[in-house]
């Protein structure tokens, strides 16, 4: 397995305000976002958690703004992984840019309780549940994604191809 | 099988004859945009990337507009990394305080975009220029980056929704309480990963204000983007700021939608989007007696200068309510100046309320008018979640121009119909 860790619940559409809110968007330093994560739903969130501990939410996570401090501030504050049943579609890219590893999957939202310890093989795709024994499949991603997720993100993707580039030119 | 207005603009900018709905393609782009919070942090993966210029000095434009004039010293320390790359890239597009006005307001009054044009944003109300007839979707920072280093940008060609829009407007009816009904019937993920493509015979009474405040709120339905066809209101703005050639896509007739919402202008109301969602929407009279402490006019959505014009026509010769701090944010120094010709800024200043220059300040509770613990707002805004506009037990009610104004003057929500 990948990563364990144990799970905190959100439920649908909880927005990029809610990650982050904007008034600490003064700053990109990943270490200060990362304390006011989750601030304005639970002001207790970066206190609970342990490196490695998974959110679990409902539909459309990280709809509303684009900032990219949203993931970063989630990695930061030590989530290892985030399983929705969807994703507002900046917050998707912006987490396969970063480095956040996300995944979909309706059946682990919809089973998976606060406090359950997770484990996720992200090569398999298999989200397991240790508290209930139970597993849960996620969706794969598209073969393109899955190639920008090879590179590392985003920046080793444009990376080689501007390495690319200067190739052809010669 | 037939193209949506979307997928050809974007089949047209991969150098392909057709695209088909879930295929990833590389899209070249004709404007990278980045604001005072997202470019830093482009600036930084730009770096990591090993770009050294930027593709085209003439199609990055960054507007400082978010937590300017500087709020405080981390934003002024923010503002000058964009600034100073700015300057060593010399980017053309480059707007600071005296120059700048809302992103959204700014881009389309200097003519930088312009209908078939396609544009990544790193700020999700990107999607504005889809009034224009053009491709704009938001992204994040390290998009933009890729954007500024490649030229390009990889795409999901999206399916569509297809608002048939029929009727007339009644009076104090605007774009805005149309995006907000369309926005309540589907829901914030109505739209999720799709187009939002307008079409029938209701879109000529609509201005390029409305249009502009319609795509504006696509995302707010998760939309990639929200488009409009090209009419001759939409060649008449552009005409007045040509800077560059434009080009005009049509859906094809066989085009396939995933569904088609039809919406009649004859039997919209004022809507308000109640907290703490968008999607939580009313006709204004299903709402009673909501006091509120503040209105804020202005914004990427309704900072237009027929957004002023309406609050305006509501604020002349009326006061607004003591307990009401009105603020109204003229959403350009171009509109701040016909503001000024048009004798609005007596007006709303004779009225009671204050009048800033351009920011985007009390929208995503930045500056310029943070509500305390159980405040309540009326704003033209886009986003009412918690938390949005300060503190996390203060409620953001969204709603049109003449809506707003309303409200001020009674200090409550308010159908402006009612005003004697």
């Amino acid at each position: 397995m990948d990563i364990k860790g144990k799970a905190y619940k959100f439920g649908s559409d909880i927005d990029t305000d809610l990650i982050i809110p904007a008034r600490y968007l003064n700053t990109t330093e990943p270490e200060e976002l990362a304390k006011y994560c989750m601030q304005d739903i639970d002001e207790t969130f970066t206190e609970k958690i342990n490196q490695g501990d998974i959110i679990v939410a409902g539909k459309n996570f990280g709809c509303g703004s684009s900032r990219e401090h949203a993931p970063i501030a989630i990695k930061a504050a030590g989530i290892s992984c985030v399983i929705a049943k969807s994703y507002a579609r900046i917050f998707y890219r912006n987490s396969f840019n970063i480095g956040l590893p996300i995944l979909e999957s309706k059946e682990a939202s919809d089973n998976i309780e606060e406090g359950d310890h997770i484990a996720v093989d992200f090569s398999k795709g298999i989200i397991r549940n240790i508290t209930k024994n139970e597993e849960y499949k996620a969706d794969k991603f598209p073969d393109f994604i899955q190639n920008i997720i090879k590179y590392d993100g985003l920046v080793g993707y444009v990376k080689n191809k501007l390495n690319q580039g200067a190739k052809n030119d010669i | 099988m037939g193209m949506t207005m979307t997928q050809k603009i974007i089949a047209n900018h991969c150098g392909k004859t057709s695209v088909e709905v879930g295929e990833f393609v590389e899209m070249n782009l004709d404007i990278v945009l980045g604001n005072d919070i997202t470019t830093p942090v482009a600036i930084n993966e730009f770096n990591k990337m090993g770009a050294e210029e930027v593709y085209d000095k003439e199609k990055i434009v960054i507007v400082l507009d978010h937590f300017t004039p500087n709020k405080d010293i981390k934003s002024a320390q923010q503002c000058k990394i964009s600034r100073e790359f700015a300057k060593e890239k010399e980017i053309v597009n480059f707007f600071d305080v005296g120059q700048m006005g809302i992103e959204h307001a700014l881009l389309p009054e200097k003519g930088l975009v312009v209908a078939g044009d396609t544009v990544i944003g790193a700020d999700s109300h990107t999607c504005t220029y889809g009034a224009l007839g053009a491709f704009s979707t938001g992204v994040g920072s390290t998009d933009m980056a890729g954007g500024m280093a490649l030229g390009t940008t990889w795409i999901k060609v999206p399916s569509a929704l297809k608002i048939n829009i029929t009727g007339k407007k009644k009076p104090f009816v605007s774009g805005k309480d149309l995006i907000l009904h369309l926005i309540g019937k589907i829901g914030v993920d109505g739209a999720l990963y799709k187009s939002i493509e307008f079409t029938g015979e209701g879109i000529k009474e609509l201005s390029m204000d409305d249009r502009f405040a319609i795509s504006n709120m696509a995302v707010e339905a998760g939309g990639k983007n929200g488009i409009f066809p090209v009419d001759d209101k939409t060649i008449n703005y552009m005409e007045e700021r040509k800077i560059k050639e434009w080009k005009i896509f049509q859906a094809d007739e066989d085009a396939v939608y995933d569904q088609v919402i039809d919406i009649n202008l004859n039997e919209l109301e004022p809507t308000v989007a109640c907290p703490s969602s968008p999607e939580n929407t009313k006709p204004i009279d299903e709402i009673k007696d909501i006091y509120i402490d503040q209105v804020v006019i202005g914004s990427c959505t309704n900072g237009r200068i027929e957004d002023m014009r309406a609050a305006g026509q509501i604020l002349k010769n009326r006061k607004v309510d003591p307990g009401v701090r009105t603020i109204i944010i003229p959403a350009t120094q171009e509109i701040y100046k016909q503001c000024i010709k048009e004798g609005l800024l007596e007006i709303f200043i004779d009225a009671g309320a204050v009048v800033s220059t351009p920011t985007c300040g009390p929208c995503l509770g930045g500056h310029m008018g943070i509500l305390a613990a159980g405040e309540k707002a009326v704003t033209t805004t886009n986003r009412n979640f918690i938390g949005r506009m300060g503190h996390k037990e203060s409620e953001v009610y969204l709603a049109s121009p003449a809506v707003a104004a309303a409200s001020a003057v009674t200090g409550k929500i308010e159908n402006p119909n009612n005003l004697k």
